[in-house]
């Protein structure tokens, strides 16, 4: 299943990189399976992931929660909390 | 278009009579302007640079802005946000909401600004003496979101 992974603000830094393609396997059927799916791949992800606090989530541009569904195709983001305004 | 987000400075006299359009029904603009200030949490700010997720942003906002209307008796409502390096005393943000009484111009105004706050996908890093550091969201403006589910108007 092919995911495109977006990361913003301190994530983007902490991760050195803006998006990423992946191919993961059915099982990552989660927002909460892609984290641990991308924390099991070690650094960066593992460290920016525990370093960045109460980091939120999107799926195809929407909130997104821990249970959310992904979906072949799916834009994911990564993101810390907002501070626009 | 009632959500723009964009790099340039906006001149909120001009939106708000575009917003108005002449219409003999409006009675009420409420406007906010959020500005770049100098100090944040003992600080000299020297720039401020402005990171946005392109599209949700834009979904956010106008989720929002629909949000205020169905729930309040309004005409019209305006987001233009910036993104890209600000200095102080720049704007950063235009609320502008139209209708015929103040009391819900006010308040839908208000409402989208705070909901802005804490839903809409930008992101804020400083420069300061110390270096570049990105801010920190606020307990306080989860907070203020947080009032607009207790009361049904106020």
């Amino acid at each position: 299943m092919k995911i495109t992974v977006l990361y913003f603000a301190r994530l983007r830094e902490a991760l050195r990189r803006e998006h990423e393609i992946l191919d993961v396997a059915p099982d990552v059927a989660t927002v909460a399976h892609l984290r641990a799916w991308l924390v099991a791949r070690g650094d960066p992800w593992s460290s920016a992931f525990t370093e960045v606090k109460r980091i939120r989530a999107a799926v195809d541009q929407a909130t997104a929660s821990d249970s959310t569904p992904l979906h072949e195709g799916a834009e994911v983001a990564f993101f810390p909390p907002v501070t626009g305004g | 278009m009632p959500v723009r987000v964009q790099r340039e400075d906006f001149d909120a006299g001009a939106e708000i009579a575009r917003l108005r359009k002449d219409d003999p029904k409006i009675g009420a603009v409420a406007a906010f302007i959020g500005v770049a200030r100098d100090v944040n949490d003992g600080e000299m700010v020297g720039t401020l640079t402005l990171e946005h997720y392109p599209g949700m942003t834009e979904r956010a906002l106008e989720q929002i802005c629909a949000q205020a209307k169905e729930r309040w008796k309004v005409a019209e409502v305006l987001v233009v946000h910036r993104v890209g390096e600000l200095r102080p005393t720049d704007q950063i943000v235009l609320v502008a909401v139209s209708g015929g009484h103040r009391g819900e111009a006010f308040a839908a105004c208000e409402f989208v600004m705070d909901y802005l706050k804490t839903d809409a996908p930008f992101w804020k890093k400083e420069s300061t003496a110390g270096g570049e550091r990105w801010v920190d969201a606020r307990d306080s403006d989860d907070l203020a979101r947080a009032r607009w589910k207790e009361t049904n108007s106020r």
